[in-house]
């Protein structure tokens, strides 16, 4: 079966590869540009370990395909840092532990940064539905939650 | 399998039409693609949709009524400044399914082609009295939403059609909708019952009504007891208690994990009495 040619922007960097038409796009994020923050959890759109936002908007990578990546703007957990300078969240994170083994935490952030471009000032209920369809199985939430408010209260200071 | 991304809705149905196997309509893909990955269905051919004109808008029509793109998703349906003031039932009904990631992503159109008995958005486009345009190879006809799914995972859809519009009819005055669905936690579930309301109002009296269940019956049910129940009626105690009388008796429910048969029967009964007092309480203008 013949590959199919895509171009599309990942992290503000123009790329293309080739693939299945049955390869998800977080198939082709970790398999064809080998960038392994996104993770299959679940594989079916439960867990949100691969989350990204394609034109701004977060979706679960697993339920799009790579084919459908054409022309759009992909952003991964990769594009977050500015060089060596963490996001905001990703230093809170830290600062809180707010992961233990750390599978969800690329999804988490990716998801809590596009939670904070949409509403800077959310309230924890809003946090903890906004995040519902990121699950994670060691921390218990509190942490995640208590980094997200902590990052979304300095930025709010900060701007 | 073979991807296709046409242009029109009748390049679409031509493909559709001479494809061999199985042929699956790719929109937001959050059931298509779970179905793929987990070979549940394997397409041979997928045609994506995506790539045709205006399916992405929401576009409010001369005589008030509107058209939703068929890949219009529920995050967009739900920032939409004007569509969730005249139809607050729908959007929240819509609201409902899976998460943040998957709002970004499901459409009305892909939850309705999906056919669950237990599709949140459905129950409150039946109520709406929402149909769909579908385009075929003879040209495009409008189908009420209820005469869609026929079975569980299964529609009325004849090979090579393809869902070009869901149309959603003009508010109107005094009219308001609301659905309800029971889940036993608060995100991330499945219907157990789904109930949409949908009423007009002259004065205090309900003068049209419309009123669906789901995840009650192999399919979502439009029932008519229900609204004669409440026709003429100001929505008082009598009513109400008729109306929860016929929605249980028109269940033909389950029995699983999520809820039982007697479960379910009973809460369709609970759900309509309280999306019937929202819906009247909207057709009021007032804030519910």
């Amino acid at each position: 079966m013949s590959k199919i040619h895509v171009s599309t922007t990942v992290n503000g960097d123009a790329v293309d590869y080739l693939c299945d038409p049955r390869e998800t796009l977080l198939d082709c994020l970790r398999d064809r540009l080998n960038l392994t923050g996104a993770k299959e959890g679940c594989g079916t759109g439960d867990c949100g370990a691969c989350s990204v936002t394609v034109d701004g908007r977060l979706v679960c990578s697993c339920l799009m395909l790579g084919v459908e990546a054409e022309g759009k703007k992909i952003e991964t957990v990769e594009g977050m840092a500015d060089g060596d300078v963490l996001h905001p969240l990703q230093k809170k994170f830290i600062e809180h532990a707010a992961l233990q083994c750390g599978i969800c935490t690329p999804g988490v952030l990716v998801a809590a940064k596009a939670l904070l471009e949409k509403n800077p000032d959310p309230t924890e209920e809003e946090t903890r539905y906004w995040l519902a369809g990121n699950l994670c199985r060691c921390t218990g939430y509190d942490k995640i939650i208590r980094a997200v408010m902590d990052t979304a209260a300095e930025m709010r200071e900060a701007s | 399998m073979d991807y296709h991304s046409p242009a029109s809705f009748a390049e679409a149905s031509a493909l559709a039409a001479k494809a061999t196997g199985t042929t699956r309509f790719l929109a937001g893909g959050t059931d298509v693609l779970v179905q793929l990955r987990s070979d549940i269905v394997t397409p041979d051919t997928l045609i994506d949709i995506k790539k045709i004109g205006g399916v992405r808008d929401i576009t409010r029509n001369a005589d008030g009524s509107w058209t939703i793109g068929v890949a219009v998703t529920g995050a967009e349906m739900s920032e939409h400044p004007e569509l969730g003031r005249e139809w607050p039932g729908l959007v929240e009904a819509m609201d409902l399914i899976g998460s943040t990631q998957v709002q970004g992503r499901a459409t009305l159109t892909g939850n309705l082609c999906n056919a669950s008995p237990a599709a949140d958005a459905v129950p409150a486009m039946v109520a709406a009295e929402v149909t769909i345009s579908v385009t075929g190879p003879d040209g495009v006809r409008e189908v009420p939403v209820e005469q869609i799914p026929t079975a569980p995972g299964r529609t009325s859809l004849a090979k090579g059609e393809v869902v070009s519009a869901v149309n959603v009819p003009a508010r109107g005055a005094n009219g308001g909708d609301a659905y309800l669905r029971f889940i036993p936690r608060t995100e991330m579930d499945i219907a157990v019952v789904g109930c949409g309301v949908n009423l007009r109002l002259d004065g205090e009296t309900i003068t049209e009504a419309r009123v669906s269940l789901g995840a009650v019956a192999p399919t979502v049910l439009l029932v008519e007891d229900c609204a004669k129940a409440i026709l003429g009626t100001t929505l008082d105690e009598a009513a109400l208690d008729a109306l929860a009388a016929a929605a249980s008796a028109a269940c033909n429910p389950i029995n699983d994990k999520r809820g039982t048969i007697e479960f379910r029967t009973e809460v369709a009964g609970v759900l309509a009495k309280r999306a019937a007092r929202i819906a009247y309480a909207r057709a009021k203008g007032e804030k519910a």
